[in-house]
């Protein structure tokens, strides 16, 4: 279920309450025997893993296409078959895209855009996840519905007032203005107080006050550590949104872009050429696909935990 | 302070107030610190989020409507004060009508297969496969290629002339499909880069829903004689549709706003969203509203309408998901029983949060 609470470590009985009858028995390791009776567990035959690896390709061909024609000239694109191996031509096709577009400048704004970002989105969504859910104080009830309503609000739309004000203060052209209007999130607020609300037991935050630690202090030395978990998923979730953010960053600030911006900066000549393109395509999905390597399994943990997305 | 407020109150002020005020010379100022730091510090901790929405999305959207009730000029600023001017111009504009009909065109090629797909991905996943995570990982490769390199890679694969597919149809001897200047089959060709992004992504949202479905049921099931289709069809998908309404309405959401897609799909045609706007959608009319014609007021109508729209397709989703619901359970109750109908009515309830949360925007 992708509800967020679901994040706790599972409780390993899962009972089913309302069925008496039925013996209790841990959902995972289903045991074997009795499951084979049912035919539950049966392995799948070809057909599942012909299916899977029929997915794997039509995930995987078009990252490879733009390989093959990014590595290619540009006479490749009128074979009537694709080639599917490389040709020798990246390294040429990426001089033309480091010559028409700032790539390293786009990257290192990007990484600090979604750096920046990530780091301020988790610190301050567990801060008031935090005191939403572990903390008493007045109307704090209707806050909590508050947030959640601004969830459903769509908050592109105010774009224009938005650019308006960074023109009045003059943020244009600057990473603040891609940074800003993204410091802190609804969404964030809410994943860390459904995370939080059941993880830190009140008596610890009580003991810790009754120790004579200050309210940050116990923030700092209770909440954070067992916030950490969901802070991990919350921030490569941030990160991603940040890094994919295409709109917002290219009405503010085209001048000094983002990758993202730089990446469609490509295709703006009058002539396209495809295959300079699709190698600046594939050289600006490489950092996201290390992170995909290094993190994948976080990644996918995260969405089947409900870390939905941004 | 208190005593000069009113008459009754100063009549209560000693009792009240003298025990405070000796506790005060009593208790330690390190005290009085902390009695301050618990009171103020949850405020604290949730004003940044507070401050910033006002700011960012509260304000912009209140000032939006202000500015969509005037004649306003991105370079000239405020020009004279219209009412609802701006608003009855677009309602009656056809290109207003045009970028709404291919923004909802384009959703429902996206939704509609999209969820299908992927409620059957998620059903092959569901198997006891082995080596779970790696494939589980693979169907998640296309949500790592950003927006923008999706719209690249596929605006090439489209191109009408010496375009990818369109090479193979000329191959199989079928005729090259306009699809960049004509209406349906652009429409096709840009829900084709939601879909191939998005699907696995919701494959393993609706996964994780169908795993969640207690194993007792579908044993006890099985132990009755149903076939792995029949279980499929009488327990999984009813188990999962609190998650799908949850999937759809984020992917309405995100997709009445799509924007990265269409404005790069065609970069050589100068009016955006294709040479006759055959798949401008409606953010995209906004911002060429906006930003090449500089008339913020219409631009800042268009915002309120299509937030207006947005609202009434949410609150849609969720009033017949619901009737879908409550229909649902009285019939299951009659054929399954009560274990299946309790287990719904919990799904439904954790659904209800999720939905709540299903704000957040994709672009």
């Amino acid at each position: 279920m992708s509800n967020v609470t679901d994040l706790k470590k599972p409780t390993t009985p899962t009972t089913d309450a309302g069925t008496p009858g039925i013996p209790v028995k841990p959902v995972k390791p289903a045991k074997p025997g009795r499951a084979r009776d049912v035919g539950i567990d049966r392995r799948p035959g070809f057909l599942t893993y012909g299916l899977l690896i029929a997915l794997f390709l039509g995930g995987a061909y078009p990252l490879w296409w733009s390989f093959v024609a990014g590595s290619s000239d540009s006479s490749v694109l009128a074979d009537t078959w694709p080639p599917l191996l490389p040709g020798g031509r990246f390294w040429d096709n990426v001089a033309s895209v480091l010559d028409t577009v700032p790539f390293w400048q786009a990257l290192a704004n990007s990484i600090i855009v979604s750096g920046v970002i990530t780091i301020s989105v988790v610190f301050f969504s567990t801060l008031a996840g935090y005191s939403f859910a572990k903390l008493r104080f007045k109307g704090r009830e209707g806050l909590m519905v508050f947030v959640i309503a601004t969830l459903a609000v769509p908050t592109q739309l105010g774009i224009i007032p938005l650019f308006m004000l960074m023109k009045e203060f003059g943020w244009t052209g600057t990473l603040g203005a891609i940074i800003v209007p993204t410091l802190v999130t609804a969404f964030g607020v809410f994943f860390m107080r459904q995370y939080l609300v059941d993880v830190i037991p009140d008596e610890l935050i009580e003991a810790a006050r009754v120790d004579g630690a200050s309210m940050f202090g116990t923030f700092w030395h209770v909440g954070l550590p067992a916030a950490r978990p969901a802070m991990a998923i919350l921030g490569l979730f941030t990160f991603m949104t940040a890094w994919t953010d295409y709109l917002w960053p290219l009405l503010v600030s085209p001048q000094n872009p983002t990758l993202q911006v730089a990446l469609s900066q490509l295709q703006s000549a009058k002539y396209v050429d495809y295959t300079i393109v699709l190698a600046g395509a594939v050289m600006a999905t490489i950092p996201l696909l290390i992170l995909f390597v290094l993190a994948g399994k976080q990644l996918v943990s995260g969405i089947m935990a409900g870390a939905v997305k941004g | 302070m208190t005593t000069t407020v009113s008459p009754p109150e100063t009549s209560s002020t000693p009792a009240a107030a003298r025990p405070a005020k000796t506790s005060t010379a009593k208790v330690p100022f390190k005290h009085r610190v902390s009695r301050f730091d618990s009171k103020a510090s949850p405020y604290l901790y949730i004003a940044p989020f507070f401050v910033l929405f006002g700011l960012i999305g509260l304000f912009p959207l209140v000032y939006t409507f202000v500015v969509s009730l005037n004649d306003w000029d991105l370079l000239t600023g405020p020009g004279e004060w219209v009412g609802f001017q701006n608003y009855t111009d677009e309602l009656t504009d056809p290109y207003f009508w045009n970028s709404l009909f291919n923004t909802v065109s384009i959703f429902l090629l996206s939704c509609i297969p999209q969820l299908l797909a992927a409620v059957f991905i998620a059903a092959v996943l569901d198997q006891n496969i082995r080596a779970k995570t790696f494939w589980r990982m693979s169907v998640l490769i296309p949500y790592v290629v950003t927006p923008v390199a999706v719209a690249i890679i596929f605006s090439s694969a489209f191109s009408e002339k010496y375009g990818l597919i369109n090479n193979i149809l000329e191959a199989l001897n079928v005729d090259p499909v306009m699809w960049k200047t004509e209406t349906f089959p652009s429409h096709v060709a840009i829900a084709t880069m939601v879909n191939w992004r998005w699907t696995g992504y919701n494959a393993l949202i609706l996964l994780a829903a169908m795993q969640s479905v207690p194993r007792d049921i579908h044993e006890s099931a099985a132990l009755d004689g149903a076939g792995a289709f029949r279980r499929f069809f009488s327990i999984t998908l009813p188990s999962i549709r609190p998650t799908m309404i949850f999937v759809i309405i984020t992917a309405t959401i995100g997709g009445l706003q799509i924007f990265t897609e269409p404005k790069l799909f065609n970069p050589s045609s100068s009016v955006l969203g294709g040479p006759h706007r055959e798949y401008q959608t409606t953010v995209l009319y906004l911002w060429d509203m906006a930003f090449n014609r500089s008339d913020f007021g219409k631009a800042s109508a268009i915002a309120w309408l299509l937030f207006i729209i947005i609202v009434a397709f949410g609150l849609m989703n969720f009033l017949i998901s619901r009737r879908i619901a409550s229909v649902e359970t009285r019939t299951s109750k009659k054929r399954t029983g009560r274990k299946l109908t309790e287990h719904n009515a919990e799904k439904a309830e954790g659904a209800r949060a999720v939905v709540a949360a299903a704000g957040e925007k994709r672009s």
